[in-house]
């Protein structure tokens, strides 16, 4: 199977480079000036050399740098992501905790986002020239270039505030106790202002993309074919048209899906979302290092991850491409 | 009675064209089981003839007039639904480019089924059966692994049988066939060519073939109809028309058809070896570290020959023979994995690129495509200057010798000024020339130079490259597919097969007696090569 060895060949390929990037993230943190001993005594407000000493001996601070580095690549091999003292718990723990939030933020403005933007591409290119397709490429073009924080205070503005139809931050209603369908509707609720709003952008991307795509399939000589079958419009524009205007989407769909775990910290932080990007961005204010190495870690893995079953996506959607060569 | 008749028919093109009708007053009609050819160079309104008999004529293209009538029943003013129903199952159509006619993630199997689904004919058992069955009589060999490859799994060649086999698909009452072996390698055009012939004789199906090449008229037609500028100047019986023209253009487009015929040899003797090649390898592919060195393709294996002072070599062989990657590496454009290559009495290989640039000049090409290989934000005379300004000469010298180079190849010193589209397809291939000449080099490598222009221009280029060669001494090193061309230009012929030379021969010598098989299999698919052709 060409597939399987394509696959564990860019597994091992990923773990190569999942090694790099944790060692540079590693050399990175320790660029900051300050170790994170000083940082802590800063903290506790009693800086002697002694005390100091102390904790670097403790958090094996004094040990050569290549000794830290070979500690922190083995352990992270058997997803030991370290301990966070400003927490007290586990990073490993944090981050699953957090995760699913970020997930299903993410996630739900993955599928909005490709969902929309192929429909409205298909919509524009269908009636290209015509009010449609103007009002669709004018929407694009909008929200291509407004700044994400801007629409997601609009939002919050306009739908919770004046028109009180959506919950204004947060993850859930608080205190209210809610159980089974109840709660996944709560959520539901809370959900729709962060992921349309984190989706926006890309919504327009896709947009944009699918309609040039489309417009430019139309004109190809197998689309003229299918017409000179007898084949009916609506399935022209189907099979032959939209299914090979959706390579390109497909492409840019994998760069969206890579920022699937660490894109989302400044939709997270406005509309308090609590996942990974809101993790991350509390870990940098506090300089809770081993917190944010995790969430580097985990961010880059998810990328290597994606990209890989982007890859395979599109081998599938694209028989012309053979992986691997 | 006939199956298409055509009654004065007149689509009228979009206000800013250059004409105002893409045909006028076009009258003409095909019998069941008949060919009829209807020829013109590009522009002439042939292939949107051929689209108005099947309605898909671009948007601003309008019937002005006239009548289209399949089996007696009047197609212009049926709305689009019924336009649809009756493609693919009583008109078929092929097209040109085979390479992009089918659509590339679906595969052939489906993209047959579909004719059926579309028109609603048989049920889903019936459907599969008759797709085998027509793979099989476009003569695809497995037609069960066919059925399931992709088209880029297949060849030109294979994918042009199974646009016929999805044309044929409800055994349509016509058959148009768009310039469909243009683009095809002439021993397949000759597969092809009979294959339509074949299936015509068996299923009675009128075949409306457009063509500008008059070789593929002697080969297939019953009648012929000569277009030009959208009027029909001739039309009759093939043979008629193919051996007594009535009509000027025709008889001009007929003259211009290149003989096979080599006219007689020049007199070299004496003259300096210009290019010498010894040994020359390349082979793509079989690189990468999970590829695991598999499929390589070997373009260039021990090819070797010499090219005099004023000379003309013609390397002629099919697409994916190697002809063009020798031509690339001989300018060390494509870097050869071996070989010996000395210009006049320099040795060109193994010289590091940093002093390969002042060499450059003594060898130059002219490509193929005379649209792609111009800068299109670049004026004539600058593009013509570029290569001396970077060999050192000064700008305005430089500018002053592009204005001659374009006296000397006809185009006038004013040109200097206009864009590349200001330019048509031949004018475009003088530049072209005039840019390789700008360096004053010994030897000329011309790929493919005439393919992609009309036959009337196509002569009046190969004259010029002639005329230049005979002025200047070039060694031209002339890369084609085209053995009419190569009979006309060239002094010897290599063949080539698989990147080797299979047979070097002086060219009436290559033409009388062919030794090696392949070089008669190539003669033989020539179209046209034994048909009597007036002025031919």
């Amino acid at each position: 199977m060409p597939l399987l060895r394509f696959i564990a060949g860019r597994l091992v390929k990923g773990v190569i480079v999942l090694i790099a990037i944790a060692t540079m993230n590693f050399f990175l943190i320790r660029a900051a000036p300050g170790d994170p001993a000083s940082v802590l005594a800063g903290e506790a407000g009693a800086a002697d050399e002694e005390f100091l000493r102390q904790l670097r001996e403790q958090f094996g601070l004094d040990q050569p740098i290549m000794t830290q580095l070979w500690i922190y690549l083995t352990d992270i091999i058997t997803l030991d992501l370290g301990f966070s003292y400003r927490q007290g718990r586990p990073v490993l723990e944090l981050i699953m905790e957090r995760l699913p939030a970020t997930l299903l933020l993410t996630g739900a403005a993955f599928i909005f986002s490709l969902t929309l933007g192929i429909i409205f591409g298909i919509l524009a290119a269908r009636r290209v020239g015509k009010w449609s397709d103007t009002a669709i490429t004018t929407g694009a073009l909008f929200f291509y270039a407004t700044p994400l924080f801007w629409i997601a205070l609009m939002s919050q503005i306009i739908f919770a505030l004046w028109l009180g139809w959506l919950p204004n931050t947060g993850f859930r209603t608080i205190g209210a106790g809610y159980t089974g369908l109840r709660h996944a509707l709560d959520v539901g609720m809370h959900l729709i202002l962060p992921a349309t709003t984190l989706g926006l952008f890309f919504t327009a991307l896709y947009t944009r993309m699918m309609r040039a795509s489309m417009l430019e399939i139309a004109g190809s000589d197998f689309v003229k074919t299918a017409r000179a079958k007898g084949v009916p419009e609506g399935r022209i524009v189907r099979r032959h048209i939209a299914r090979n205007a959706i390579l390109p989407v497909v492409t840019l769909a994998g760069l969206q899906a890579g920022q699937i775990v660490g894109g989302a910290v400044l939709t997270e932080t406005v509309f308090g979302w609590p996942g990974i990007g809101r993790l991350m961005f509390e870990a940098l204010a506090q300089r809770d290092y081993q917190v944010l190495l995790g969430v580097f870690f985990v961010s880059s893995a998810m990328v290597v991850l994606f990209n890989l079953i982007t890859d395979v996506v599109y081998r599938v959607a694209d028989p012309r491409i053979e992986v691997g060569r | 009675m006939s199956v298409l008749t055509i009654d004065n028919l007149s689509l009228a093109l979009p206000k800013l064209a250059d004409r105002a009708h893409a045909v006028q007053g076009l009258s003409l009609s095909i019998d069941a089981g008949e060919t009829l050819c209807v020829v013109g160079e590009s522009g002439s309104g042939k292939s949107m003839t051929a689209h108005a008999v099947i309605g898909l004529l671009p948007n601003a293209v309008k019937p002005a007039g006239g009548s289209i009538k399949l089996a007696g029943r009047e197609l212009i003013g049926l709305t689009e639904g019924e336009m649809r129903k009756l493609r693919g199952r009583d008109v078929g159509m092929i097209f040109q480019e085979q390479m992009t006619s089918l659509n590339p993630v679906m595969r052939i199997s489906d993209q047959i089924l579909e004719t059926f689904e579309s028109h609603r004919m048989f049920d889903a058992q019936q459907r599969m059966r008759r797709t085998f069955e027509l793979l099989e009589e476009v003569g695809l060999p497995d037609p069960k692994h066919i059925a399931r490859a992709f088209p880029h799994e297949l060849s030109g060649g294979q994918r042009q049988r199974v646009m016929i086999a999805v044309a044929l698909a409800l055994e349509p009452k016509l058959l148009i066939a768009d310039e469909p072996t243009t683009a095809l390698d002439v021993t397949t055009q000759a597969q092809i060519l009979k294959l339509v012939d074949e299936l015509r004789h068996k299923h009675g199906t009128a075949v409306l073939f457009i063509t500008h090449d008059f070789g593929v008229v002697a080969e297939i037609a019953d009648d012929v109809a000569v277009l030009q500028n959208g009027l029909c100047v001739e039309s009759g019986r093939a043979q008629e028309v193919l051996q007594n023209p009535t009509h000027d253009y025709t008889k001009r487009l007929l003259a211009a058809v290149p003989s096979l015929t080599p006219p007689p040899p020049k007199d070299l003797s004496g003259e300096p070896d210009a290019l010498i090649v010894r040994n020359l390898q390349k082979t793509y592919g079989g690189r990468g570290f999970f590829s695991g060195g598999s499929r390589k393709v070997v373009a260039a294996k021990d090819v070797a020959f010499t090219i005099k002072r004023g000379e003309t070599l013609g390397l002629v062989g099919e697409s994916g023979s190697g002809k063009s990657t020798v031509g690339r590496c001989i300018l060390r454009l494509t870097e050869p994995d071996d070989g010996y290559i000395k210009v006049g009495d320099t040795e060109f290989h193994g010289v590091p690129p940093r002093q390969l640039r002042p060499l450059r000049k003594r060898i130059q090409m002219v490509f193929q495509d005379p649209y792609a290989s111009l800068n299109p934000r670049r004026t004539a005379g600058r593009i013509i200057a570029e290569g001396p300004e970077a060999q050192g000469v000064p700008r305005a010298d430089a500018e002053k010798r592009a204005r001659e180079l374009l006296e000397l190849v006809g185009l006038g010193a004013s040109s200097a000024e206009r864009y590349p589209h200001e330019f048509s397809g031949g004018q475009r291939q003088r530049i072209g020339i005039a840019r390789a000449l700008a360096l004053d080099p010994d030897v000329l490598v011309a790929d493919e130079p005439v393919s992609a222009l009309d036959v009337s221009v196509q002569a009046q280029i190969l004259d010029l490259i002639q005329d230049l060669q005979k002025r200047l001494g070039l060694a031209i090193l002339f890369v084609t597919h085209d053995l009419r061309v190569a009979a006309q230009v060239c002094d010897r012929i290599a063949v080539m097969q698989r990147g080797e030379i299979v047979e070097l021969e002086p060219t009436a010598k290559l033409f009388e007696n062919p030794k090696h098989p392949y070089t008669r299999s190539l003669l033989a698919a020539v179209p046209g090569a034994h048909a009597k052709m007036a002025a031919a």
